[in-house]
């Protein structure tokens, strides 16, 4: 087992290097910064933006390999890289990271626990009402692009609100409450929280169950269940003991995947509902001309992809005795 | 899925056996793409949302002919007005008639579903397949492409490229689009060969002398011909869904032409005081979604009687199952 791991993670890291070699390879061939500083009023001078994009490592008229040995050395340091606004892109990852976190952690937690519940229980009522409704539910959301669930229910809140501002529809708290974590702030953050959480949850939700109610009618059928059945077990105690717990063996890659992807995969999301995490980020990043950002989110995700491989490697052999076996 | 029932189908790739006059009495046999149909008819849903694809697509492409607006013609006389019987779905800022602009943004996003769907499918099976067939080095070079491919986030990589495409054609986003959506299925492809590729009938084939590729998708690729064709239908949705966001976001589909996620981005921020503008097209985009969804389930039901749809979808290996996973990490991941 040991050995399989690094060997995965040897492979795994070779791939996280190509890939973000490649995207920035990509990002600084099909971007061109200086777009960001022509066109100002006043207009900004040409040396002045060579400059600036000399500092920044932007400039589209240095060869790329260029770039990119500088970019490389400064990642060996720890360093991502100045943003085109001049900021450190470290600095901004921190923040962002943060934004991301507060608005996934509640939103994948609940999301999960009701996917894998709604899933089970519809295989095990399968082809009954509740089963029925579920699988065209999560049909329908699934149907759906993010960012047409996330404008629906920002339309439903207004229509709710109706003139007050119960609902918030945009930002992660008002200004006034910046910094404080008070009663009143919170409840400020959670008026916010609550549309964006609860298009997550509706998108995980529809795609857990799915996979949750399949594997379940797999098990299901199983001989073993019946086994644990005529051996006295409730039949409640059988389908969670025995059942559950086999059955959502297949879906916790699924689940991991999906959760650390969603680190810089909640774009529509964050960008409907004005968030500034991280996958704002990919979307701004490319529409500001902003290499070194691109470049980041690109290694960034790939990391993730990494970290996701592992996890549910891991998780898979601490939930399943018979990995752990061979 | 479908390689270990010994399949009526014989390797040739005419699948269905034409009814040479049947004597009375003996019973006729059923071709397979009859039976087909007819477990396909059976399921209500599917054929919900076959008509509701149909319907789509006539709409799309009839349905401009039957209203005088075109969807670059501007009506100075109505900006944003609603639903009227002169513009059927009401009029956008720019007094655009909504009707003809989300038909015409239905044709696009449509045409790049069908197209995106055809060239991934095609794309898997060709590298699953040879990446199986020949094995060794050439399995090892695709396979890695695959991983990489899998690693490189998707959304960034076509947005990023989407400058360079700016004054060309859509067909090379149809491209890009089709390049990162493939690669799962290869791999199931990849591992359906291997069962295959020791089978008698591919064997008799190769010692005949016939050559490599023709073996592949002649003798091959006829034999995963449902699950490929599953596979098209769901990948066309996913491409939709796809071509969608990244048109939303600018990325997609440019300027000149319209998909409905350009023609919901120019009026999202206008939703809440003129519903009309968003529910409309995002109504279409939806009901693409759900009537290519309930398709592939039914045909799915229709042609692979015996795959559980777990079975289908979360193969129990080990290895396997964390792969797997990445279509739905792909398909889930841009929330």
């Amino acid at each position: 087992m040991g050995r399989y791991l690094l060997r995965r993670l040897a492979n795994y890291l070779v791939l996280v290097v190509v890939a973000a070699s490649l995207t920035y390879f990509l990002a600084g061939l099909s971007l061109n910064p200086r777009l960001k500083f022509e066109g100002r009023n006043p207009p900004v001078p040409e040396a002045t933006i060579t400059k600036t994009l000399d500092d920044y490592n932007m400039n589209p008229d240095t060869p790329v390999v260029v770039r990119f040995a500088h970019w490389a050395g400064d990642i060996a340091h720890g360093d991502l890289g100045r943003t085109i606004d001049g900021d450190s892109v470290n600095d901004d990852f921190g923040r962002r990271v943060g934004v991301s976190t507060r608005l996934l952690l509640l939103a994948t937690l609940i999301g999960s626990v009701l996917g894998v519940a709604i899933g089970a229980l519809g295989a095990i009522k399968q082809y009954r009402f509740f089963d029925r409704f579920s699988t065209l539910a999560s049909f329908f959301v699934l149907a759906m692009p993010v960012f047409v669930i996330g404008v629906a229910l920002k339309i439903g809140a207004t229509a709710l609100n109706d003139g007050t501002q119960t609902i918030k529809v945009l930002g992660e708290y008002d200004s006034q409450y910046a910094g404080q974590w008070g009663l009143d702030a919170l409840v400020n953050r959670a008026q916010h929280m609550l549309l964006p959480a609860l298009t997550l949850i509706l998108v995980q939700v529809a795609l857990y169950s799915r996979y949750q109610r399949s594997t379940m009618l797999d098990v299901l059928g199983s001989d073993f269940l019946r086994t644990a059945r005529a051996k006295g077990l409730r039949r409640r105690a059988a389908l969670v003991k025995h059942g559950l717990r086999t059955a959502i063996l297949p879906v916790v890659p699924l689940l991991v995947y999906n959760i650390v992807l969603l680190f810089t995969g909640a774009t529509f999301t964050e960008k409907t509902f004005g968030w500034h995490g991280m996958g704002e980020l990919l979307v701004d990043s490319i529409t500001k001309q902003d290499v070194n950002s691109v470049a980041a989110v690109g290694l960034f995700t790939a990391v993730l992809v990494l970290i996701a491989g592992l996890l549910s490697d891991l998780l898979y052999a601490a939930l399943d005795p018979r990995v752990r076996v061979r | 899925m479908s390689v270990q029932q010994p399949p009526v189908a014989d390797p040739a790739p005419a699948p269905v056996p034409v009814p040479v006059e049947t004597d009375k009495g003996t019973p006729r046999r059923t071709g397979r793409l009859r039976l087909t149909v007819r477990r396909f008819a059976r399921n209500r849903l599917a054929l919900f949302g076959l008509a509701v694809l149909v319907l789509l697509f006539l709409a799309a492409y009839v349905g401009p002919l039957l209203t005088k607006w075109d969807y670059k013609t501007h009506d100075f006389l109505n900006f944003m007005s609603g639903p009227t019987a002169d513009h059927w779905w009401g009029t956008t800022q720019g007094g655009i008639d909504l009707f003809a602009l989300t038909m015409r943004g239905l044709q696009k996003s449509l045409v790049i579903g069908l197209l995106v769907g055809v060239i991934s499918t095609f794309l898997s099976a060709t590298v699953g397949a040879f990446s199986a067939y020949f094995g060794g080095w050439v399995d090892r070079v695709l396979m890695w492409i695959v991983d990489l491919l899998l690693v490189m986030p998707a959304f960034l990589i076509v947005a990023v490229m989407s400058p360079l495409f700016r004054g060309s054609s859509w067909l090379v986003f149809v491209a890009l689009l089709a390049a990162f959506s493939w690669m799962i299925t290869g791999r199931v492809v990849r591992s359906m060969t291997f069962t295959l590729k020791d089978r008698e009938f591919v064997k008799a084939a190769k010692y005949m002398g016939v050559p490599a590729p023709v073996i592949i998708f002649r003798h091959i690729l006829p034999n995963m011909a449902s699950m490929l064709i599953i596979d098209a239908v769901i990948q066309a949705g996913a491409a939709v869904i796809g071509e969608s966001g990244l048109s939303y976001f600018g990325f997609g589909v440019q300027p000149p032409d319209v998909s409905l996620g350009t023609v919901i981005a120019d009026n999202t921020n206008m939703a809440a005081t003129y519903p009309w503008l968003f529910f409309f097209p995002a109504g279409c985009l939806v009901l693409i979604g759900v009537s290519i969804a309930f398709i592939g389930d039914g045909l799915r039901d229709a042609l692979d009687p015996n795959a559980a749809h777990a079975k289908a979808r979360a193969p129990r290996k080990k290895a396997r199952t964390a792969r797997t996973s990445r279509k739905d990490l792909k398909e889930g991941a841009a929330s």
